[in-house]
């Protein structure tokens, strides 16, 4: 069957040409040399010097509170408006405002929220970052926690109303514990999302506060090549960690439940 | 019946709210915007002021300043150092003028950024009198024509543009713009230019006899031609890794400023082409909007310490326009000086140089130039 | 504040509705619930969406200050300029370019979803998640992984020279097909996924009935499968399509300054020339041409809406 097969080129081909760069990248970090080319022998010097680099740090932990300030709002905002468009509303106006963040390309918000910060006078620091991540952000959260609602059971939340309890009562016992996979995982999208950002950032930063992919970049175009390639190899660890743990945790929450 | 009533009016309600929202706080903090609108008039600084109240942003290049900086300030003057660090000038341009106050006190920028600056009412007048290691300057120094006096700059760095090459891979060495722009076939895909428009122009506008000033449409025309005949041929860009690039021999003969370019590899040398080039200058300047403008003073002057200022010359190989902290380094570099040509220029060689300087608003015809070259396919 | 449902009986969610979707239950509370769940995020998204797209939209109507910023003078050059050819073919190039990418990537991203769908489960996770894993590393970082690959001296060079393919290294960077692969490589992922979740949900039984009716594998594919994971091919191409057009960071790194896209021309315009004026005009530019592919996207979707409410 040749027409079985065929269709198995461009499957492994995905694969492939998905991690050439990545096996690329991860085997240079360890290369004793500065040739990005010539593999010398191993070597953990670029993690060493990685340690030491301030900016890179300085970098990382700004993205950090970006993505956990951004995942806050966004969380809080993103599940209010779930509730409230599955709940409360019908209009597909609002469906659309709903998911424009997530279809707008990046760099047309990054413009129109620096023409924004300009016209309102607002000083550029990690706050105007943290408010503009919010915008898809919470975007995502309400688009995630909307498909966990769309499949829940509303008859627990008429119940609990039957029996007298307030909306607040209701929301707060019966609708958030039913959501909680749902808003975790939306939490999770946010965060990550915000952690690997970088077109918003670039625009809306200080330039006292640069955001981790911003330090990249400038890395990128001055070409500090083993560095560079040493930290995509902790960020491939950590991310494949975070993937692994949230796995094992679904897996237990499923069986728990 | 009343759903349709809801869900039509609440958006637009929140709508209302919304937008109120943004009107008041546009209204809100113009007024308080009023008291840094731009003006001449110098603010009256304090000479006695106690600088150990006062903190400083600087905004600067990546390696462009010794990395313990913050601590010799601290352990110096008395004051926190805080670096942002800027790739380009045009992305330090773009936060210091997007905002009110971009929370930077000190900026390094080319001269004809700092003029942008100037003449758009955003930075502060300098106060010389605080700044007494000036007269450690050359005196040519306060004859570049973006600021004649240093009335808002101090130059930090000084130099020229020229072309760097590998004496080994290049037959015949370069001596014209000429030979980075029509190279030798067998350099093919190894010549590098900066993007960065002025520089882009010049080597182009230098060959024709032009001044890399010059606003005439049809020098500038033609200058487009013979950069887009250089693109056509192979041409590669690259602002900003070519020494690298020139050090692991993946480019031969590139457009470099002098300090960028690597002569410390004994095979790399640069040549300033015979139709001459430019002179240029990183400087620095005190934002209007700084709250700690004595202490940025006293920072300008901490710079121009002979032993603080060398410290450029000795480590990234700029040549610093600061007498006394060149011939320092001369007395303890003597060998790295013999060996480094472009550190042996003398002043009066660099003024030699054209100085760029800002065009206002005829510096949009090099923006549309660099646009032509870098979209011509 | 009553709304009919509020006095209609508890159970009444339980009765079928003539709507599409469930009927969403409204029985939470009046206005003021509304507002409370509604309120923070649509006031959100409108101070710092709405009124930033209206600056952007605005702003394409006025002079540049010579500084940055804008001067309220109306004028209709920014327009002008948009036409003018330089600026025009940047735009009319970035769509091709997009386009282009997009097919390739539905060229290999449909397939690969094809033989992932029909993966056994535990396999199917492990691809899946390898699909996305990529996107957990840094962006910046994958895409100039590929100027290490295709450069002189580089991975895919060496690999040729040492085939006897070639005599001397090629070059490979700096070109359109260089901008395209940084462009499919960042962006494959999201064409694969929704493809994916379309065919898994393909019932199999459409497939094996075609079959046996007599259909060969081709025809199978183009009359009864294509045209019900189209909705998923759609939703991937806009997913793909969109990222591309506005891209600034790929055509740099990869494309050396010998090709630019309109994402630099509109990122040039507001670091460079602080000219926010035209830089909102070509921005208006991208979100027509986004707009329109949403409105192809919509019509194509009604047009296949016959095989969709079958299923369904």
């Amino acid at each position: 069957m040749p027409r079985r097969r065929l269709i198995y080129v461009p499957f492994w081909a995905t694969y492939v040409f998905l991690y050439t760069p990545i096996v690329v990248l991860v085997v240079m970090s360890f290369n004793a040399g500065k040739s990005p080319y010539v593999f010398e022998g191993v070597s953990l010097k670029w993690y060493g010097e990685l340690a030491g680099d301030d900016t890179v740090l300085h970098g990382l932990v700004n993205t950090l509170i970006v993505a956990a300030g951004s995942t806050v709002l966004s969380t809080v905002l993103g599940t209010l408006l779930a509730v409230g468009m599955a709940r409360h509303s019908r209009s597909r106006l609002l469906d659309a405002l709903g998911l424009l963040p997530a279809v707008l390309p990046d760099l047309v918000l990054a413009i129109g929220l620096l023409v924004f910060y300009a016209a309102v006078k607002m000083t550029l620091g990690l706050h105007s970052v943290i408010l503009a991540h919010t915008v898809f952000g919470l975007a995502f959260v309400a688009a995630v926690v909307r498909t966990r609602l769309v499949h829940a059971d509303t008859s627990l939340e008429e119940a609990s109303r039957d029996l007298g309890a307030s909306p607040l009562t209701t929301f707060v016992r019966i609708t958030l514990p039913t959501l909680a996979p749902g808003i975790a995982a939306g939490a999770l999208l946010a965060f990550t999302l915000s952690l690997d950002e970088f077109v918003i950032a670039f625009f809306t930063a200080a330039p006292t506060e640069p955001t981790l992919p911003i330090v990249i970049y400038s890395m990128v175009r001055f070409g500090v090549t083993p560095e560079i390639n040493a930290l995509a190899t902790i960020l491939l660890a950590v991310s494949f960690t975070v993937i692994i743990v949230a796995q094992r945790m679904t897996r237990l929450t499923e069986s728990l439940s | 019946m009343s759903r349709t009533r809801y869900t039509r009016h609440l958006p637009a309600a929140v709508v209302a709210a919304g937008l109120a929202l943004a009107l008041a706080a546009c209204g809100g903090s113009s007024t308080s915007a009023d008291g840094t609108a731009p003006s001449a008039a110098a603010d009256q600084l304090n000479p006695n002021a106690d600088l150990s109240k006062q903190s400083l942003t600087m905004s600067i290049w990546p390696d462009y300043s010794p990395k313990d900086l913050p601590q010799q300030v601290q352990q110096k003057l008395g004051f926190p150092l805080k670096v942002a660090l800027h790739d380009t000038n045009e992305m330090a341009m773009a936060k210091l003028t997007a905002n009110a106050d971009s929370g930077v006190d000190v900026a390094f920028v080319s001269g004809q950024y700092a003029q942008a600056l100037n003449e758009q009412g955003l930075l502060e007048p300098l106060h010389p009198e605080l700044i007494p290691n000036l007269a450690n300057l050359y005196p040519e120094a306060a004859q570049l024509s973006f600021d004649k006096g240093n009335k808002f700059s101090v130059p930090y760095t000084w130099g020229t543009t020229g072309i760097c090459y590998r004496s080994d891979l290049v037959k015949t060495p370069p001596t014209s713009w000429n030979d980075l722009l029509t190279p030798a076939p067998e350099l093919k895909g190894k010549v590098t230019m900066m993007t960065t428009e002025r520089w882009l122009a010049l080597p182009a506008l230098k060959v024709m006899g032009a001044s890399i000033n010059t606003t005439d449409d049809k020098q500038l025309g033609q200058a487009k031609e013979m950069l887009v005949k250089a693109k056509d041929a192979g041409m590669l860009y690259d602002d900003t890794t070519f020494g690298a690039k020139l050090d692991k021999g993946e480019a031969a003969l590139v457009e470099a400023w002098d300090g960028w370019c690597p002569t410390t590899n004994p095979k790399i040398k640069f040549v300033v082409p015979k139709e001459g080039s430019d002179l240029w200058s990183d400087t620095m300047v005190i934002m209007k909007t700084s709250k700690n403008k004595e202490a940025a003073h006293a920072f300008i002057n901490y710079i121009l310490d002979p032993a603080v200022h060398s410290w450029v010359a000795e480590n990234i190989l700029y040549k610093v326009p600061n007498k006394a902290a060149m011939d320092l380094f001369a007395k303890n570099n003597k060998a790295m000086l013999d060996s480094n040509a472009p550190l042996q220029m003398t002043p009066a060689e660099l003024l030699k140089g054209e100085s760029i300087v800002d065009l206002g608003e005829a510096s949009t015809k090099y923006t549309r130039l660099a646009t032509e070259i870098s979209a011509n396919q | 504040m009553t709304t009919e449902h509020d006095i209609a009986p508890p159970g009444a969610a339980a009765r079928p509705t003539t709507g599409r979707a469930p009927r969403r239950p409204r029985a939470l509370g009046g206005a003021a619930a509304r507002l409370a769940f509604l309120g923070p995020g649509i006031g959100y998204l409108i101070v710092l969406l709405i009124v930033p797209l209206a600056l952007i939209v605005g702003y394409t109507v006025f002079r540049r200050g010579r500084f940055g910023g804008v001067v309220y003078e109306a004028t209709t050059e920014n327009f002008t300029r948009l036409f003018d050819p330089l600026y025009f073919d940047i735009v009319v190039s970035s769509v091709r370019t997009a386009t282009l990418t997009t097919l390739i990537a539905l060229l290999i991203g449909y397939p690969t979803a094809y033989v992932i769908a029909g993966l056994p489960r535990k396999w199917k996770t492990i691809a899946l998640v390898a699909i996305v894993l990529p996107f957990w590393t840094n962006f910046l970082i994958r895409v100039y992984a590929w100027v290490i690959l295709l450069s002189g001296p580089g991975l895919v060079n060496e690999t040729l020279t040492g085939a006897g393919l070639i005599d001397e290294p090629l070059q490979l960077l700096y070109n359109q097909g260089t901008i395209v692969t940084g462009l499919l490589y960042s962006y494959l992922p999201l064409m694969v996924l929704p493809l994916y979740a379309a065919i898994e949900r393909l019932d199999p039984q459409l497939r094996e009935a075609s079959a046996n009716l007599g259909a060969r594998p081709v025809r199978t594919f183009w009359s009864v499968t294509l045209p019900l994971t189209l909705p998923g091919v759609l939703t991937g191409c806009v997913f793909v399509f969109v990222p591309c057009l506005g891209n600034f960071v790929i055509p740099e790194i990869l494309g050396g300054g010998r090709s630019i896209m309109v994402g630099n021309l509109i990122r040039d315009q507001f670091l460079k020339a602080r000219d926010w004026p035209f830089g909102s005009t070509l921005a208006l530019a991208v979100i027509a041409v986004l707009v329109l592919l949403l409105f192809v996207q919509a019509w194509a979707a009604r047009i296949n809406g016959g095989a969709e409410d079958r299923r369904a």
